[in-house]
């Protein structure tokens, strides 16, 4: 297991040493330089110079790919071009609106997606399975955006229930805060609902069909007893990976939902960001996001481990 | 020769008795014969505005009502298909044309440097959220088609690569590969003449997945002014457009939604159909 753990931790390591080294390269290339861009097009040619240098700009390559990672590292994630504060405070401030949204659709979706696989799986067939394979097939082909705006116009247009957008913040108490946070919760979730719902359906059939199940109806035990005493443990683990994977999804695709709600998250950050030449905020956030995606993966893999007892000997 | 196009009929007299392939089948055509038929007629011209006619619902003169500027709804999704299969075409064939090699290669140098480098590199892409890629590629390069399709392309690159070098595998431990390999041939020629030709309708089936995803994506691009540009018509960006008048026009929101919704769907129930239908296992629990 130790063993595994260390594959593991060095294989996400070096991912994320890698994608340090595409993002620091890839936003290098962004047309546009910012010392320029924060001075304003009549700047003063000198004026600008310096402050490319107070910036670091004017350092090598290397030096200014190091001082990133290490002040990262250390938790410092340098000064923002455009706002004029630490990076880390910016994204701070927006992390508390991402995040939560990111849990609230998880958690949506993990609600949604279980009791209709079960209910699919158990009832093969029938008119409840043909359903849920029919919803599961419309929710994978719409466009979490397009629904978003089918909200609207249906809770907050017509019915006047939410707000079309924005966010009161903390502050106004939970409740308002999760309320503004609901459509676009909901926006997210379906379409990963929608697969988990499937995989949740087929691997709980797969389990169906396996031996130990046939010996637990031998021995007397009824349909329903089966499902839930034997085989729905077994079945959760791809769904566990899935749920894992989803994490990344809803926190990535979180991006255009937040611009359909106007909601000052993570992915108005980067965009307002990468307009404005912010490379050091561009930077810092995409690879926060990869950093929380190797991460979740990363737990995946070791619950997984946990879950099944398998993995571990074969890494062994 | 015979023994072949008994196959074929075999497959057709499936194909025909499976209403899901059926329906796909039936919506994809729709949805390039509109592309087609945009390249020698549409209603109006999509570009053409009229400011007298705007905002106006759905009618007889314009099937699905007019947008801001007056222009022809209708119209402009019919060219705007044209954008949406150009980039997924594209970008899906950017996916196989790197990423098949790639994983013949891999499988053929099993366990090899160039193996672990290229899993890697896959693993790598995969650690980004894909859209999140798609955007920080399009901000380098500038919005636009072209863009899109390179941001979309690159994501298709590993999911091609992981499919034919899982799949390859597997057909080099089989028995008609050993029998090649004695008759001297060498891993890339057999790579071409034996593994490619049997991972044939495996490609076909994730192609069309890949190509309703790359559909998606490209409409998540436009919409946030990634995709192509004005005045070329693109779902993504009616989308767009169309949120500002929500309330006055919901018809403007309502019909690309519609558009990208029956695209998907269709791409994803002809990709699950030829599944079933290449898979003699579920063909045969079917009938």
């Amino acid at each position: 297991m130790t063993l595994y753990l260390l594959r593991r931790l060095l294989a996400l390591m070096l991912t994320l040493i890698a994608a340090s080294i595409v993002v620091f390269l890839v936003t290098e290339i962004i047309p546009g330089d910012p010392a320029s861009f924060m001075m304003g097009i009549n700047a003063d040619p000198q004026a600008v110079a310096a402050l490319r240098s107070e910036l670091g700009l004017d350092q090598p390559l290397v030096t200014r790919y190091l001082a990133w990672v290490i002040g990262m590292v250390q938790g410092d994630f340098g000064l923002s071009y455009t706002y004029k504060v630490p990076v880390s405070e910016l994204v701070g401030d927006r992390i508390l609106i991402s995040l939560p949204l990111t849990l609230y659709a998880l958690l949506l979706s993990t609600l949604i997606a279980f009791p209709a696989g079960v209910v699919a799986a158990a009832r093969r067939n029938t008119a409840a399975d043909f359903a849920v394979i029919g919803a599961t097939q419309l929710g994978v082909a719409i466009p979490n955006f397009w629904f978003a705006m089918l909200l609207v116009l249906a809770f907050a247009v017509n019915l006047q229930w939410f707000s079309a957008g924005g966010f009161p913040g903390w502050d106004a108490g939970f409740l308002e805060a999760m309320k503004a946070l609901t459509l676009p919760a909901i926006a997210l979730a379906l379409p990963q609902a929608s697969i988990l719902a499937r995989v949740m359906r087929s691997s709980l059939l797969d389990t169906l069909d396996e031996d130990f199940v046939r010996t637990a109806r031998a021995k007397g035990l009824t349909r329903s007893q089966t499902l839930w005493r034997h085989a729905l443990r077994n079945a959760l683990i791809p769904v566990l990976t899935i749920v894992g994977l989803q994490f990344s999804f809803l926190l990535a695709g979180g991006i255009i939902i937040e611009n359909v709600f106007y909601l000052p998250g993570l992915g108005r950050l980067v965009f307002q960001a990468i307009t404005q030449r912010d490379l050091i905020v561009v930077r810092s956030v995409i690879i926060l996001l990869v950093f929380a995606v190797v991460a979740v993966t990363f737990l995946v893999d070791i619950a997984y481990a946990v879950a099944d007892p398998r993995l571990r000997r074969r890494a062994r | 020769m015979s023994g072949h196009s008994q196959q074929e009929t075999g497959f057709i007299r499936a194909a025909l008795g499976h209403p899901a392939f059926l329906a796909g089948l039936l919506l994809t055509a729709l949805f390039v014969a509109a592309a087609l038929v945009s390249f020698v007629w549409t209603p109006f011209d999509p570009e053409k505005m009229q400011i007298a006619a705007k905002l106006k619902g759905p009618s007889t003169e314009h099937w699905f009502g007019t947008d801001h500027f007056g222009r022809d709804v209708f119209s402009m999704l019919m060219v705007g298909a044209r954008v949406s299969i150009a980039v997924a075409f594209v970008a899906v064939g950017i996916g196989i044309g790197f990423g098949v090699p790639l994983g013949l290669y891999a499988a053929a140098n099993r366990n090899s440097l160039i193996d672990e480098i290229v899993m890697r590199g896959n693993d790598l892409i995969f650690a980004f959220p894909s859209l999140l890629l798609a955007i920080l590629i399009t901000a380098v390069f500038g919005p636009g088609a072209i863009n899109a399709i390179i941001a979309i392309g690159i994501f298709n690159i590993p999911v091609f690569a992981r499919l034919s070098r899982g799949a390859a595998l597997s057909l080099w431990t089989r028995e008609f590969i050993l029998a090649a390999r004695v008759a001297g041939k060498g891993a890339a020629r057999i790579s071409v003449e034996h593994i490619l030709p049997n991972l044939m309708n495996l490609l076909i089936v994730q192609g069309t997945i890949q190509f309703s995803l790359a559909v998606l994506a490209e409409a998540g691009l436009a919409y946030v002014g990634l995709g192509a540009q004005p005045p070329t018509p693109s779902w993504g960006r009616m989308l767009a457009e169309a949120q500002t008048f929500i309330s006055l026009a919901p018809h403007m929101a309502l019909f690309p939604g519609l558009a990208i919704v029956l695209t998907v769907l269709g791409l994803n129930l002809l990709g699950d159909g030829l599944r079933d239908l290449h898979d003699p296992r579920i063909r045969r629990s079917r009938g």
